[in-house]
């Protein structure tokens, strides 16, 4: 598989007392890596910091080989989509096309992209609804299209289908996998679930404490955890996940 | 009796200075509200605090400064503005800019931090995430405008010192109410006084629709 972005020696600070320190990453084409970790182990900061969003002090980012120099042409190869769906009061249309007029791109075109990427999340519908009127679930696919109509090269997601209803959930999450499989886009998604790390993952890699300490295939790590730390961490999230479904 | 013209030129003069001082501070008061909400820098808390204090600047005090500079023998006097609307614009400026940027200020630094995030992660430069949180923050914004336009239309001081309360050229509703009070024309100085309370409340009604089509 060929690297898309290849992270070295990163150090992305939080607050004066807190930083994501990041050896060695690397995110190949086509795949989905899915951060897991407990809270506070730096995962969102670990991905703003990818997105060149929170600054990072030291370290090197390379897309496609060519080490990022401007954030701004940089950040418009890229999707975000964070927690919450923090969309702008305006129509649902006018939010999925507000990333594609941020990149000057002709008007048939963002038309065109909109309306597709509207269809195929299921909310056309609502195109002409005020964004502030949406359920979750609605919101969360309108934040998706969003982030899709951008066709991005790295989509970065931090805990995309948190806080919905299970049902909501489980229909959103399958939705997704089946656009990212269709599209072959690369992915890096934050979550707490098992289940959606389980079923989304090409590979997982666990952050404890602001590191990277294991990266690899889902039955790799869960297998066999590097440290006592990883395997006490993944014994707790199944434990939470199963008491959860019971 | 006032004649009816002069009333009317008053009116008209009152409305023109305070509009140009609102729309000169929101020019002025956007941007650097703007700039101390969204900035990081040293400093800023201790400059957001200046502004504050600012938002209850005494209008007197502006006209005392305002008028030493413009004074003729001031730095600024020999552009000869002392005693000219200009002058008075310039003054209620200075009244509204520090209400609007300290407003304006306070507006963005409501929003969630995490939508300035999501701007730039849908690849927003660093105008067009403005533009969006501008947008995002018109009601606060426009209630700010309302704010400024209510300080200045309503200032006595600063119109007295820096206009000089000059017949036909310098005179205001405000200036006009105190003189024809201090002449116990008691009368006059009331009409004048609701005068100016329905030509405010005509601007903000105006700002309101505009503010509360900006909720749909």
């Amino acid at each position: 598989m060929k690297p898309l972005l290849e992270v070295h020696r990163l150090c992305v600070p939080r607050n004066a007392h807190f930083a994501v320190q990041v050896e060695r990453l690397t995110v190949y084409a086509g795949e989905t890596l899915v951060l897991i970790g407990p809270n506070g182990a730096g995962k969102t900061t670990l991905l703003l910091g990818l997105a060149r969003i929170l600054k990072a002090t030291q370290g090197s980012l390379r897309l496609n080989g060519e080490e990022i120099r401007d954030d701004l042409t940089y950040r418009r190869h890229l999707g975000l989509v964070l927690q919450d769906a923090l969309l702008v009061s305006t129509t649902v249309w006018n939010n999925v096309a507000l990333g594609l007029r941020f990149r000057g791109l002709p008007a048939a075109e963002i038309r065109q992209r909109t309306r597709r990427w509207l269809e195929r999340l299921g909310v056309a519908h609502l195109a002409g609804r005020p964004a502030t009127q949406l359920s979750g679930g609605e919101a969360r696919r309108v934040s998706l299209a969003r982030a899709l109509a951008l066709e991005p090269t790295l989509l970065l997601l931090d805990e995309p289908f948190a806080g919905l209803d299970a049902p909501t959930r489980e229909r959103l999450r399958e939705d997704f996998h089946a656009i990212l499989s269709e599209t072959r886009t690369t992915a890096i998604l934050v979550t707490h679930e098992l289940e959606e790390a389980c079923t989304l993952a090409t590979r997982v890699a666990v952050m404890l404490a602001g590191r990277v300490v294991q990266v690899g295939p889902v039955q790799e790590v869960f297998a066999r955890p590097v440290n006592a730390a990883v395997g006490a961490y993944l014994r707790r999230l199944g434990a939470e996940e199963r008491a959860a479904y019971s | 009796m006032i004649p009816e013209a002069e009333i009317w030129q008053i009116t008209a003069l009152s409305l023109r200075i305070s509009l140009t001082a609102t729309g000169l501070s929101l020019f002025l008061g956007l941007p650097l509200g703007t700039w101390l909400a969204l900035g990081r820098f040293r400093g800023q808390t201790f400059l957001l605090s200046l502004i504050n204090t600012g938002m209850g600047l005494p209008p007197v005090v502006v006209g005392l400064v305002v008028a030493m500079l413009l004074w003729r023998s001031g730095p600024l006097g020999g552009l000869n503005l002392i005693y000219t609307p200009t002058a008075i614009v310039i003054a209620q400026t200075l009244i509204a800019l520090p209400v609007v940027t300290g407003l304006t200020a306070s507006a963005l630094q409501q929003l969630d931090v995490r939508l300035q995030w999501q701007l730039a992660g849908l690849g927003a430069s660093r105008v067009q995430m403005v533009l969006v949180l501008w947008r995002e923050a018109r009601l606060p914004i426009l209630a700010a405008l309302m704010a400024g336009f209510g300080a200045v239309i309503s200032e006595v001081g600063a119109s007295m010192m820096v206009g000089g309360n000059i017949k036909g050229q310098t005179r205001v509703l405000t200036t006009a109410i105190v003189l024809e009070t201090s002449r116990g024309a008691f009368d006059r100085a009331l009409a004048l006084g609701a005068l100016l309370l329905g030509l405010t409340f005509l601007v903000n009604w105006g700002l309101t629709l505009l503010q509360q089509r900006g909720r749909r």
